[in-house]
């Protein structure tokens, strides 16, 4: 019983922190999300409208729609990248921690300034891409006014900032893997794309499920290299849900809206890791 | 394993002189193909760099190469003078390092109880907390400020940093950690008297280096970096921190490119230098609380 006092009395700071600064606040946007808050005067509690107006509304599915295909195009590629430079830089190669640090860069600095180098380097006007696609007689994008390019530089840009996590992450998976393993599976004559299918890769798999958690998870969270990038724009091109979620709550002043559609973000994103991490345990189970 | 290379040496020695010249070669084609990504992967900043040290009207003019033409020092002097980025970036500092200590011995304590203590209710406290991860800031940031308005700290550093000082990753981080260190250690400790905090302070934290230091660095660049919330929680230009700062002059200022990228770089360098340093600590730390 005492021991358990104690437990809970060196738990408290955090308990305390999490409660009043997460979970209440987090209670309260529930909260606001069955009203139609506009954050100035009373606010009329409007049950589940919030959330009836969610299913016709064309731009939260927009928005929904551009968050699961940035999460769909750019945690496989990190995932791909990031492994396959950990493999370039496995052995022990001249400048390894340089390269490393290298890739890790972008991952380390904030989005704002990701996002405005991402900005500079494809600004329509001036960027140094359109001008070296000029220079080479290939079709310059209209960056800022196409949606289409608009979208595909925020996931080149995305790139650029996240893919350095998966580097590090499956280095230090691969310093685990016995080397050998690996020497034993090249002795029996298994080709380098073998070894890495059915030796490394299978290894690898618990960082690969922690990683693609953790990208999931973030991508639903994109927020200021899109808000800085692009603003959602143009024309709700690279509108996500999130960025959705703060012009309503905040620019349109829809409090209650723009709280209904992060409760929203939040629940699925919730469901989805519960459901992958019943997956993952279950295939364990079976090895 | 030994009997395996024992079988295999003799017969195939020279099939493994022949791997080792090989594997020389794809070394080379290794590095390369490294070299090569690197340039890609450095561009922007070097782009950034090399804008940041132009002349203003060489850029509108498109004149820019990847060298630049002439060295203009007045970017780095117009970010500093003309704009605020000194006192944000005091503003960001301080934030930073007040939240950077509550954080990690709030992730500390919580990360060790949950591993090593057996109470009620400690799963459910760890799912909560893990919980927390997936809520999108921008669900809180209502909420958040009217907790914070009502306790009269908007426009302090403290509306910053003390809702931030919860911080589920750290704790999930060094829960993990603490996993890994044996229990017979701690009971030792407690035999000899000890107390639960001091086995915690002179038994398990001088062996937690590496995870301190993956705090230390992985805190200061989160809240180094850290945008949405500041950008509600401060109302005064003079209190905003350089993420914030940098945003404005972004949709603001958008013919000063060569300030623009010097205030960028200047906001970068303090994130850059910590992780130089703590680089091997870094990758220690997370590969110790078995995130692989």
């Amino acid at each position: 019983m005492r021991r358990w006092a104690t437990s809970y009395a060196m738990l408290a700071p955090a308990l305390l922190l999490f409660g009043v600064f997460v979970l209440y606040p987090l209670v309260g946007a529930v909260r606001i999300s069955l009203t139609d808050s506009t954050g100035i005067g009373r606010a009329r509690f409007v049950g589940l409208a919030n959330y009836t107006a969610m299913a016709s509304d064309p731009t939260f599915w927009r928005a929904a729609g551009n968050t699961v295909l940035l999460a769909a195009v750019s945690v496989p590629v990190s995932l791909v990248l990031g492994l396959g430079v950990a493999l370039l830089l496995r052995d022990r190669i001249p400048g390894g921690g340089l390269f490393r640090a290298v890739f890790l860069a972008p991952y380390v600095i904030s989005g704002v300034v990701v996002a405005m180098a991402g900005r500079w380097v494809f600004d329509q006007n001036v960027g140094i891409v359109d001008r070296v696609l000029a220079a080479v007689g290939a079709p310059q994008p209209d960056w800022q006014s196409d949606g289409t390019a608009a979208a595909v530089s925020v996931v080149l840009v995305l790139l650029w900032a996240r893919t350095g996590l998966a580097v590090v992450l499956y280095l230090s998976a691969l310093q685990g893997v016995d080397g050998d393993v690996l020497e034993a599976a090249e002795l029996d004559g298994a080709s380098p794309w073998q070894r890495l299918r059915d030796v490394v890769w299978p290894l690898l798999r618990p960082t690969t499920f922690f990683l693609t958690v953790m990208l999931v998870i973030e991508t639903f969270q994109v927020f200021d290299i899109v808000w800085v990038m692009t603003k959602g724009g143009p024309a709700g091109a690279t509108e996500l849900l999130v960025t959705y979620a703060y012009n309503q709550g905040f620019a349109a002043r829809r409090e209650g809206y723009g709280s209904a559609i992060g409760v929203v973000v939040f629940v699925v994103v919730l469901a989805a890791t519960a459901l992958w991490w019943r997956a993952q345990r279950a295939s364990e189970d079976e090895l | 394993m030994s009997r395996v290379e024992s079988a295999v040496r003799p017969r195939d020695g020279l099939a493994v002189q022949h791997g080792r010249r090989a594997r020389a070669g794809s070394r080379r084609g290794r590095v390369a193909v490294l070299v090569a990504l690197s340039l890609v992967w450095l561009f922007p900043l070097y782009w950034m760099l090399v804008t940041a040290v132009s002349p203003r009207d060489d850029l509108a003019s498109g004149r820019v190469g990847v060298l630049p033409t002439s060295l203009d020092p007045g970017g780095f002097s117009r970010a500093l003078t003309q704009f605020p980025v000194l006192q944000w970036a005091q503003n960001s500092l301080a934030i930073a390092v007040v939240a950077v200590a509550i954080t990690v011995v709030v992730d500390v304590t919580a990360g060790y109880v949950l591993a090593k203590h057996r109470f009620p209710g400690r799963s459910v406290v760890f799912l909560l907390i893990v919980a927390t991860l997936m809520i999108p800031v921008q669900v809180l940031l209502v909420p958040q400020f009217d907790l914070v308005n009502s306790l009269g700290w908007v426009n302090s550093y403290w509306a910053v940093i003390v809702p931030r000082s919860a911080e589920a990753f750290g704790v999930f981080l060094a829960r993990q950690y603490f996993l890994s260190l044996p229990d017979e250690l701690l009971e030792a400790a407690q035999l000899d008297g000890a107390g639960q905090l001091r086995t915690l302070w002179s038994v398990v934290l001088p062996l937690s280096r590496p995870l301190v230091a993956v705090l230390l660095v992985m805190t200061f660049t989160y809240r180094w970096n850290e945008f949405a919330w500041p950008l509600v929680a401060l109302r005064d230009p003079d209190l905003y921190t350089l993420p914030v700062g940098l945003s404005f002059l972004q949709s603001q200022y958008t013919t000063d490119y060569p300030a623009l990228m010097a205030g960028a770089l200047v906001s970068i360098l303090p994130v850059l230098v910590l992780f130089g340093l703590a680089q091997r600590q870094f990758v220690a730390g997370i590969a110790r609380s078995g995130l692989k």
